[in-house]
């Protein structure tokens, strides 16, 4: 469990970082946190020949606070996040989701732009940044592009991201309006483990009470994250039922494919997506 | 082989230096270079917590980092919670009284969490010891007395004046 040989650089700047991936290509990957990099490493399912060391570049751990937006240093790190207490009320649909990703120790050093680009399907912070609809900005030696994260996430540990890109920043839209309730919910074998399905919403209402913007989001059950925005606006304009909570918690359901591994047959995991689906529903309502 | 890298960290209020390969964990480094064994290595692929170290005042798991990464940091392990005259410390203490521990393999990652909790928490629930305790395996103990311990530490650091 030792990883394979590699040699180490430590750039100053997202600059000096993206020169480096320039010149090394695929031989190359970027760490922060490590969190899931260093055991892939120790499993040698990754053997990169340079480790570009990224944590301590100030530009990625920036936080920008805007009327209708939060933006992220793709460096920040989940436990930074969690105890940001402007944070936790402009994102509470990622503040709810942190608590679900691995344990303290590992989110003291994880970050939120390394759980994005692992890509892991069942993974918290992605499912997070494609219900918002996020938009990730990408860097590489010739300049920055903005990717939507509904974009980003191609197959499991596949994503849209290059070689030669660095994720530098995650912008959340912020909702503003009075009454906005958000929820996460999962299932996994042992708390702390990976999801065998995972659910969120974050749904704003009316001073009448019907619903005025809505989104949702399952993760664990498909190869990967899913906003499911077809199916969030069955909800729009309607007062948030019981049964119309069960008619679109059927419809995620039936939008997603799973796939069975042996954790889970496929068949279990789209009845847990209907049931998390349904439970987010009821409490971003209540 | 690859180039080795100088590099140095403060470990336990002492300045160490030395010179490792990339791929040297922080553990390896801590076990191997430093003769520090008191941090153990499970897994060695960050699930069961038994490597857990305070990186800068805060536990992290020290082999999901590369030595290399903790250059000029500073590292406290279980040998540093101890005593000045090199006996347990009081959270050990707790630990021995309540019978916290069997096989004591866990029990420095399990300290160190431990610590890190009743710094930032001086009066915390069970619920709040379970969760900050939530990536520490323990297959001997059923975690109850491990609970327990952390309880007595509180309360003891509580009469003592000790964080709030």
């Amino acid at each position: 469990m030792k990883a394979a040989p590699f040699r180490y650089a430590r750039p100053a700047s997202i600059a000096e970082a993206c020169a480096a991936l320039a010149e090394h290509g695929s031989d190359a990957k970027l760490i922060a946190g490590g969190q899931s990099l260093v055991p892939m490493m120790a499993m040698r399912l990754a053997r990169p020949a340079w480790l570009i060391d990224i944590g301590r570049i100030a530009e990625l751990q920036r936080i920008e606070i805007g009327e209708d937006f939060v933006s992220l240093g793709a460096g920040v790190k989940q436990r930074t996040v969690e105890r940001h207490a402007e944070l936790r009320e402009r994102l509470p649909l990622l503040m709810k989701a942190l608590a679900w990703v691995g344990h303290p120790q590992t989110r003291n050093r994880g970050t939120v732009g390394g759980s994005i680009v692992h890509a892991d399907p069942a993974a918290e912070i992605p499912l997070v940044a494609c219900a918002l609809d996020a938009v990730l900005e990408l860097r590489d030696a010739a300049g920055t592009c903005g990717m939507p994260a509904r974009e980003f996430f191609l197959a499991p540990m596949v994503s849209a991201i290059t070689p030669a890109q660095c994720l530098v920043a995650v912008r959340f839209p912020v909702w503003n309006a009075s009454r906005i309730g958000s929820a996460f919910e999962e299932v996994s074998i042992r708390q702390g483990d990976f999801a065998l399905a995972s659910a969120c919403a974050q749904i704003a209402l009316d001073d009448g009470g019907r619903v005025q913007r809505a989104t949702l989001g399952v993760g664990g059950a498909a190869p990967i994250p899913q906003a499911l925005p077809a199916v969030a606006e069955l909800l729009l304009g309607h007062a948030p039922e019981h049964l119309l909570l069960e008619k679109v918690a059927a419809a995620a359901a039936e939008a997603i494919e799973p796939e069975g591994d042996l954790h889970a047959p496929a068949e279990y995991r789209r009845e847990l997506a209907r049931v998390l689906t349904r439970r987010v529903l009821e409490r971003a309502t209540r | 082989m690859t180039r080795s890298i100088a590099l140095e960290i403060t470990v336990n209020g002492t300045r160490r230096s030395g010179s490792v390969e990339p791929r040297t964990t922080l553990v390896d480094f801590l076990r191997e270079h430093l003769g520090l064994t008191g941090t153990h290595v499970g897994c060695e692929h960050g699930v069961c917590g038994a490597c857990s170290i305070l990186l800068d005042g805060v536990p992290v798991r020290s082999c999901l980092m590369y030595a290399v990464q903790a250059d000029s940091c500073s590292v406290t392990t279980i040998e540093g919670l101890s005593r000045a005259d090199g006996t347990p410390g009081a959270l050990q203490d707790a630990f021995c009284e309540t019978h916290a521990l069997q096989c004591g393999y866990c029990t420095p990652g399990m300290v160190i969490a431990a610590h890190a909790l009743l710094e930032e928490n001086g009066s915390p629930s069970e619920a709040e010891i379970r969760e900050a305790l939530s990536g520490n395996l323990c297959r001997c103990t059923g975690y109850v007395q491990i609970v327990e311990a952390v309880q007595l530490a509180a309360a003891r650091r509580r009469e003592h004046g000790i964080g709030s």
